[in-house]
């Protein structure tokens, strides 16, 4: 990285880290990764087993075995709280990345190429855009996986039900990177530098890859933290309605499946999960708005 | 114009009948079809009523066959009988489209309303104390899981103080009155998050502008200069982002619907789903497909129409 590269990126991190709520939601989200990876030592420690059922103890109010109490069939409520951010935490990042890369695969091809194709794809960008999306997740996550020639065995592990989240969340949530990409794509396209590598023979794949990638590569960034928190949110509520992540592996969502029982019975447990998911959402997207500050002073 | 017009609506069209082939296919692809689940609740079906069956309803034809005999009834608005419901799908969904009607169309108005005196007060001293209480109010509905607050209202308002309704409809007006106030609440807040940062930053905008500091130097009095001269301009994107809005909050109102077993589009869309009710989970997202469609169609016509520097041809 040259001089001027390390400057611009000492006045956005300036810039940053003027504003303090999105300095303070960094460690916030690293405080709940914390939380969330803690969650195997805190079992070990504790000498208990979040994953067994314990019908004789159900509903425990908080002891110095169970520190938030037992849940439903008996099982540590704060351990499983632990569990679910690994999963909703990775479920988040994964989706987001995954549409991070049909959404730049989108809008370098469109901006790049531009004429027929672009306009071909920006029009499906804008149709999915326009569609009721959580209607439309629940019918893609309701899909019965061995008709599509998978296993029942396969269809049924944990991976494909983790997997099954990420890829659908993934593919309605890309649209926003695209037309981002689009946009800077289209802004770098007839720069020197492109035009060059373009006049010296180098094939498309090549300069897109080397000449454009880095060069929209900001936005993107910016874009992803913007996208982490909805994500969040979608898988959430997927798994709440029983159509994301299925028990006996916790997420955020999934342990307020029975909230209806939680509400005269436990209120305390149907506050804890929607608080985390509440806290890393607001605190995700209070980091992407101090990067997009920090990033283009314009907006 | 009529030009602009026709192309869009074409548009529209392409992207409905792609969208009930990919949803058709979709579903085809739901665990069981209506004849196994009728054969697992009749132990007397053998296995030949079971095939003899489905050629009757021919279930036993390939995909594309299946979709044309679909979407030839379709067009002559047979949409078929709704399983669970034993009512044609037409009819089951009449009433629910009033319910959503009546909840999302409360709660956009409220949001509208919060938006518009948060916004206009934040933009008017940006820094502010008012600003910072909106702008966190803002990030607060945007972030905060729908059903989630759905939870809390009714442990709070329900449970606890024990003043209104956990959930269902109520019978008269008075009482669906009662039923409606937490559902609305909470898809209100939902939604004033957005709303509340787009009236901000849009006011803001246009405070800066040229025009406002003429006006201002003309001595226009405070009150019409923001009403007249600022807020007309400041709400033409406003406009758009509330009309684009429309599938969100279709979203939301499946999440608060179900919540508070309020039986409109989204819970109807919902509960076909999880019975299995294909005919009627088809249709009700074809019909939230083309609301969505037809709000975007709406925004951009309200952008041409309120702002008179565009133009479509």
């Amino acid at each position: 990285m040259n001089g001027a590269a390390v400057a611009g990126w000492r006045l956005r991190w300036r810039r940053f880290r003027r504003n303090r709520a999105a300095v303070a939601s960094v460690g916030v989200l690293l405080l709940l990764v914390v939380f969330s990876l803690l969650a195997a030592p805190l079992e070990a420690m504790l000498g208990i087993d979040a994953f067994k059922a314990d019908l004789l103890s159900r509903f425990d109010p908080p002891s110095a075995e169970h520190w938030l109490g037992t849940d439903d069939i008996g099982r540590d409520v704060l351990v499983r709280l632990m569990y679910g951010g690994q999963v909703s935490l990775a479920v988040g990042l994964a989706a987001t990345l995954v549409g991070a890369v049909i959404g730049t695969a989108v809008g370098l091809l469109a901006g790049y190429y531009g004429g027929r194709l672009d306009a071909l794809l920006m029009r499906l960008t804008d149709g999915v855009i326009a569609l009721p999306l959580l209607p439309l997740l629940i019918v893609f996550a309701a899909v019965d996986l061995t008709k599509l020639g998978i296993s029942a065995e396969a269809a049924r592990s944990p991976a494909a039900g983790f997997w099954r989240i990420v890829v659908i969340i993934a593919l309605v949530d890309w649209t926003s990177i695209a037309r981002l990409v689009r946009a800077a794509t289209l802004a770098v396209r007839e720069r020197e530098f492109v035009l060059a590598a373009k006049g010296s023979g180098a094939g498309a794949l090549h300069v897109m890859r080397t000449h454009i990638l880095p060069n929209v590569a900001t936005p993107i960034i910016v874009a992803c933290t913007l996208t982490v928190g909805r994500v969040i949110l979608f898988e959430s509520v997927l798994s709440f309605l029983g159509f994301g992540i299925v028990p006996p592996m916790p997420s955020w969502g999934n342990m307020l499946n029975n909230a209806q029982e939680l509400i005269t019975v436990a209120p305390a447990q149907a506050i804890y999960p929607g608080l985390l998911i509440f806290a890393t959402v607001i605190a995700a997207n209070f980091v992407g708005d101090g990067l997009q500050d920090a990033f283009d002073p314009k907006s | 114009m009529t030009r602009y017009l026709a192309g869009r609506l074409a548009e529209i069209v392409v992207v409905m009948a792609a969208m009930s082939f990919v949803i058709y296919g979709l579903i085809g692809l739901m665990p069981g079809d209506p004849i196994d689940i009728m054969a697992a609740g009749n132990p007397g079906i053998t296995a030949e009523d079971v095939a003899r069956l489905k050629a009757l309803y021919g279930l036993d034809q390939p995909l594309m066959t299946r979709y044309w005999h679909w979407l030839t009834a379709a067009l002559q608005l047979d949409f078929g009988y709704s399983r669970v419901h034993s009512q044609p799908v037409i009819d089951v969904i009449g009433p629910a489209i009033l319910q959503t009607v009546k909840l999302a169309g409360l709660s956009l108005v409220l949001s509208l309303a919060v938006a518009l005196a948060l916004g206009i007060a934040s933009a008017l001293r940006p820094g502010g104390w008012l600003d910072t209480a909106g702008s966190l109010l803002a990030f607060a509905g945007i972030s905060v899981p729908t059903f989630w607050l759905a939870i809390l209202l009714i442990l709070g308002f329900a449970v606890e103080l024990g003043w209104l309704p956990a959930s269902g409809m109520g019978e008269g007006a008075g009482d669906q009155i009662r039923h409606l106030i937490l559902p609305v609440a909470t898809l209100t807040i939902a939604t004033a998050g957005q709303f509340i940062r787009f009236v901000r930053s849009s006011m803001i905008e246009v405070l800066r502008m040229d025009y406002i500091r003429t006006a201002r130097a003309k001595g226009v009095g405070r009150r019409r200069l923001l009403l007249r001269h600022a807020l007309r301009n400041a709400l033409i994107p406003v406009v758009t982002v509330v009309a684009l809005q429309f599938g969100g909050l279709f979203s939301g109102a499946l999440v608060t619907e179900t919540m508070f077993a309020w039986r409109g589009m989204g819970k109807m869309i919902y509960d076909a789903v999880l019975g299995n009710d294909y005919n009627l989970a088809l249709v009700g997202l074809l019909f939230a497909t083309a609301l969505t469609l037809l709000g975007n169609l709406l925004a951009d016509l309200a952008y041409a129409w309120l702002d008179p520097r565009i133009s479509y041809r």
